[in-house]
């Protein structure tokens, strides 16, 4: 088989891979660089648990083939937190108890990151919106929104 | 598998040339549904995101020119102004995740009948232009959309932009689902009031095998119109909205009935009709 060398900046760190092409850039993340936050829902862009950001924007990790992304810089759930102080998202998410078996989680988190950089998180009705691409089963939706909006307020 | 990543026109078209069986790749959003469920296994794959020739768009005499890799985040950003009812599609496709990848080039590619761009740029007669072994061509895209997901793309070519003529007057889009986001279109309806030429525009999704244009309907009220105002009777846009119905082929899936379907694509020409008077 064809091996594809990339690299990868992903939360700071380089990673040179030598990748399948056929690897998806959520396969790449979580069996060959290790790092299983972003998590594999329904891998056909339904679900959102797969969201990281690429070169700050967000993205399914599943409908992406890695090799795509030579010398992108990737940020997922793993590289939020400066050492013990996590990203004020992720404290939000603790104090408003926006999760309940967590399994969205990551990608509610980064797909919120997202969505905060481009400028869409003026009120509920819009945070609803533009958060549509992360499904949460437990339905911890009000509490996801009401996270957000504490960050939002925030900045 | 191999994949080639171009980063010009012709490289891409050398690429394709080398392995004539490639599948083109764009923004991945329906090609790679398709290859995580084995539905499809590309031994060779032309990536199309770095080719400067497709990204971007341009302003031209009378219209605009979309490249193939213009995302829907791009056209929700950029557009709004030019063509408010493609904005308005942009932004119900999918989810913002979704947007961020997937393309004009993707959605013109794939030819769903509920491809939701497609009914604005069959109204405004939208063209193509493909890049080929033969060099380039432009057709309609109502000519080149021949079926469900089937196109008129010859071997080795490539989508490379949508020529949109630029035309005056009030647009709405209009989407049947069954939520507000991350949902496949039931109906979908684009209006487009021709203020110059005096003429409505009107395309149909998901109520046929393509992307529908209801010309009877189109020709019926141009001519019920007091396009000084614009004004129309609730006569005559009742009469639009049957005839748009009538011109509906639709089918039964999980999604609706062919009853509903029609009848969901009348509701649509009324209201749009109505918004765009409003307006
Ligand atoms: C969860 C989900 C929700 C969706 N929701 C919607 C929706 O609401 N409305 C809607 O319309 N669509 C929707 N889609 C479908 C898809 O996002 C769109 O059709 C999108 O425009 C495809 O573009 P892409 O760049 O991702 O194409 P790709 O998947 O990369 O390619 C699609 C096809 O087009 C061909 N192609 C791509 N570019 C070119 C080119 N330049 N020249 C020739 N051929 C080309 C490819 O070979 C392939 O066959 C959805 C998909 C998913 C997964
Ligand atoms: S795993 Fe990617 S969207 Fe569900
Ligand atoms: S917390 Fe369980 S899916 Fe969202």
């Amino acid at each position: 088989m064809t091996r594809t060398e990339i690299t990868l900046s992903v939360n700071g760190c380089q990673h040179t891979l030598a990748l399948d092409p056929r690897v998806t850039l959520l396969d790449a993340l979580r069996e060959v660089i290790g790092l299983t936050g972003a998590k594999k829902g329904c891998d056909r862009g339904e679900c959102g648990t797969c969201t990281v950001l690429v070169d700050g924007r967000r993205v399914y990790a599943c409908l992406t083939l890695a090799v795509m992304h030579d010398g992108a810089t990737v940020t997922t759930v793993e590289g939020l937190a400066d050492g013990t102080d996590l990203h004020p998202l992720q404290q939000a998410f603790i104090s408003r108890d926006a999760l309940q078996c967590g399994f969205c989680t990551p990608g509610q988190i980064l797909s919120a990151i997202g969505l905060l950089a481009e400028g869409r998180a003026t009120s509920e009705q819009e945070i609803r919106e533009f958060m549509s691409g992360n499904l949460c089963r437990c339905g911890a939706y009000p509490n996801i929104v009401a996270a957000i909006r504490d960050v939002a307020g925030a900045q | 598998m191999t994949v080639a990543r171009p980063r010009t026109l012709a490289e891409a078209l050398g690429a394709l040339e080398a392995t004539p069986d490639a599948h083109l790749l764009a923004g991945g959003t329906d090609f790679m549904v398709e290859v995580n469920f084995g539905h499809r296994r590309p031994t060779d794959i032309v990536a199309l995101r770095r080719v400067v020739e497709l990204q971007g768009h341009e302003h031209a005499d009378g219209h605009v020119t979309l490249g193939a890799m213009l995302t829907y985040a791009e056209i929700e950003a950029d557009l709004a102004e030019d063509f408010p009812a493609l904005a308005a599609a942009g932004r119900t496709v999918g989810s913002p995740q979704i947007r961020n990848a997937g393309t004009i080039g993707g959605n013109v590619g794939t030819a769903s009948p509920a491809g939701d761009t497609l009914p604005l740029l069959v109204a405004l007669d939208a063209e193509v232009d493909l890049a080929g072994p033969e060099g380039t061509r432009t057709v309609a895209l109502d000519e080149f959309i021949t079926g469900p997901k089937r196109t008129d793309r010859r071997p080795g070519e490539i989508i490379t932009r949508v020529r949109v003529p630029r035309v005056t007057g009030p647009q709405q889009f209009l989407k049947i689902g069954t939520r507000n986001a991350m949902v496949i279109s039931i109906a979908c309806l684009a209006l487009v009031l021709d203020l110059d030429a005096r003429r409505v525009r009107c395309g149909l999704g998901s109520v046929g095998p393509r992307p529908l244009r209801p010309r009877a309907a189109e020709d019926f009220l141009s001519g019920e119109i007091d396009w000084d105002g614009p004004r129309a009777a609730p006569g005559a846009v009742r009469r639009f909205a049957e005839l748009v119905a009538e011109a509906c082929t639709p089918i039964t899936d999980q999604r609706g009935t062919a009853e509903y379907r029609r009848h969901a694509a009348g509701v649509l020409a009324r209201r749009a009709v109505e918004r765009s008077l409003q307006s």
